[in-house]
């Protein structure tokens, strides 16, 4: 290996997970197998993709293979985002539907704007950020929806007597659902450089990139996850209100949640 | 025969496996009050909010006017037949904003006028519709829904939240409104109200409908 991590490096680094593990032993949280499994799962599904990235990248491949790479990768985040978010109707073919979308937008913007120069070395990273960044808010947007129309059933029905298409009496619950979804995207942009340094930047410093360059890669990085994330929960949320709604305007039932929040 | 405001051919619903109305069958006149009266699980709401479209029969049909409601435009319907919940339902916002969500072109003498109608005045237009007592916020909503000027009202138990002073304001603007020409529909479990209120009462039980009492005046 010749990166700035080596192998040993690599299992030295693992003391920092046992911290973890001997934190949830001295305080009895029952999270010490879970923090090891997450660890070593993590582990193996990286050096998996580091794999399969080299081959992706591997000098004369065609770029297709990376574009179907970016597909598979949309593909799998539907179920996750389904898995995450079961009592939301039909929510992997809308997560997919909102990831693609954001998907043609921000690779659109930039690559076809010649932001970032167009191959596997660019497309592949710069995609799998965009997906992984935009899943927790477009979960927590898919959520949050059917949360406040199923709360607040009664308010939503009392605007559709009035004579509101559900497009309109959904509008404050969507307005209530992108703000809670979009705003810790918008704290984490604001706190960026003072509070924290992201992981792109500091892994290509890291890698002997210059600063400056490196904080260049970032910012780009940056706006595409905002611009990903507002998309990915707009496309969520209004195809969210197609299919709580019947066509003559009724708000379907709609399940209590139960799965895992985030 | 009078003209008939609804008219319910062997409707039935089911929610969840169960029959919240079994073939019922009824006929409401386009006029005056009449009161929906039964025990808590009749079906008294579902009947109810088949009437404006928020439900749909499993099978059977509700007829409006002599037309098929399931034909009708749904929203031009439920502009035609208001309907007040059982429970207050402000939106966030001034008294104005929920008079607006009814109406977006609604003046201020407009919804200075409807106010009037449940017993409140212009002064109420600025404040806050979710900071309401029940009663209050209950005639705001009751407001809101005549601001849309429509032909029938459909009440959905609407005083059972609110304190005794403003149900018996509501029963007042109801009755006003009844005799200045609007059909009323007034789900009720409470016999004592019901005989202060109705030209009419429409016996439920078990999803079906029971009787048709008429009474000779208020």
């Amino acid at each position: 290996m010749t990166g700035p991590v080596s192998w040993l490096g690599l299992v030295t680094s693992l003391a920092l997970v046992a911290v973890a593990v001997v934190v949830s032993l001295w305080q009895h949280l029952g999270l010490g197998r879970q923090i090891a499994w997450a660890a070593m799962r993590a582990l193996v599904q990286l050096l998996l993709v580091g794999v399969a990235l080299g081959l992706l990248l591997t000098p004369g491949r065609s770029l297709w293979w990376s574009w179907a790479w970016i597909a598979g990768m949309v593909i799998y985040a539907g179920d996750v985002a389904r898995r995450r978010a079961p009592e939301v109707p039909r929510m992997a073919s809308l997560a997919i539907a909102s990831f693609a979308a954001a998907a043609v937008i921000t690779l659109g913007v930039t690559f076809g704007l010649r932001v970032l120069p167009l191959n596997s070395r660019t497309l592949v990273p710069i995609a799998g950020m965009m997906v992984g960044n935009s899943m927790t808010a477009t979960v927590l947007a898919a959520r949050r929806l059917v949360d406040e129309l199923r709360d607040k059933r009664d308010e939503v029905e009392a605007r559709l007597a009035l004579g509101q298409p559900s497009r309109l009496a959904a509008t404050p619950y969507v307005r209530a659902a992108l703000r809670s979804a979009l705003s810790p995207q918008i704290e984490t942009t604001k706190a960026t450089g003072l509070v924290f340094l992201p992981g792109a930047m500091t892994g290509l410093i890291i890698a002997g990139v210059s600063p400056v360059h490196a904080v260049l890669v970032q910012a780009v990085v940056m706006f595409l996850i905002l611009g990903a994330t507002a998309t990915t929960t707009v496309v969520v949320a209004l195809g969210l209100v197609a299919r709580v709604f019947t066509p003559d305007h009724r708000l379907r039932p709609l399940p209590l949640g139960g799965g895992k929040r985030g | 025969m009078p003209d008939l405001g609804f008219d319910f051919e062997d409707v039935t619903v089911e929610r969840d496996g169960v029959r919240a109305l079994d073939g019922f069958t009824a006929a409401v006149p386009a006029t005056g009050v009449t009161a929906v009266f039964g025990p808590s699980g009749a079906g008294k709401s579902t009947l109810l909010r088949l009437c404006n479209r928020l439900e749909v029969p499993a099978s059977g049909r509700v007829l409006f006017r002599g037309r098929d409601i399931a034909g009708l435009d749904p929203l031009q319907l439920r502009r035609q037949v208001g309907m007040c919940f059982q429970r207050p339902t402000p939106f966030p916002g001034s008294v104005a904003a929920n008079l607006h969500a009814a109406d977006p072109g609604a003046t201020a003498v407009e919804m200075t006028a409807v106010l009037e109608q449940v017993a409140l005045t212009g002064s109420w237009l600025a404040r806050d519709a979710t900071a309401l007592s029940g009663g209050e916020a209950q005639r705001v909503c009751l407001a809101r829904t005549l601001i849309t000027s429509p032909e029938t009202l459909l009440l959905d138990e609407p005083t059972s939240a609110v304190d005794a002073e403003a149900a018996h304001l509501i029963e007042q603007a109801v009755i006003e409104l009844a005799t200045a020409g609007m059909t009323v529909l007034w789900v009720s479990h409470d016999a004592a109200q019901v005989q202060r209120i109705a030209d009419r009462v429409l016996r439920i039980d078990h999803g079906r409908c029971i009787a048709v009492d008429g009474r000779p005046s208020r």
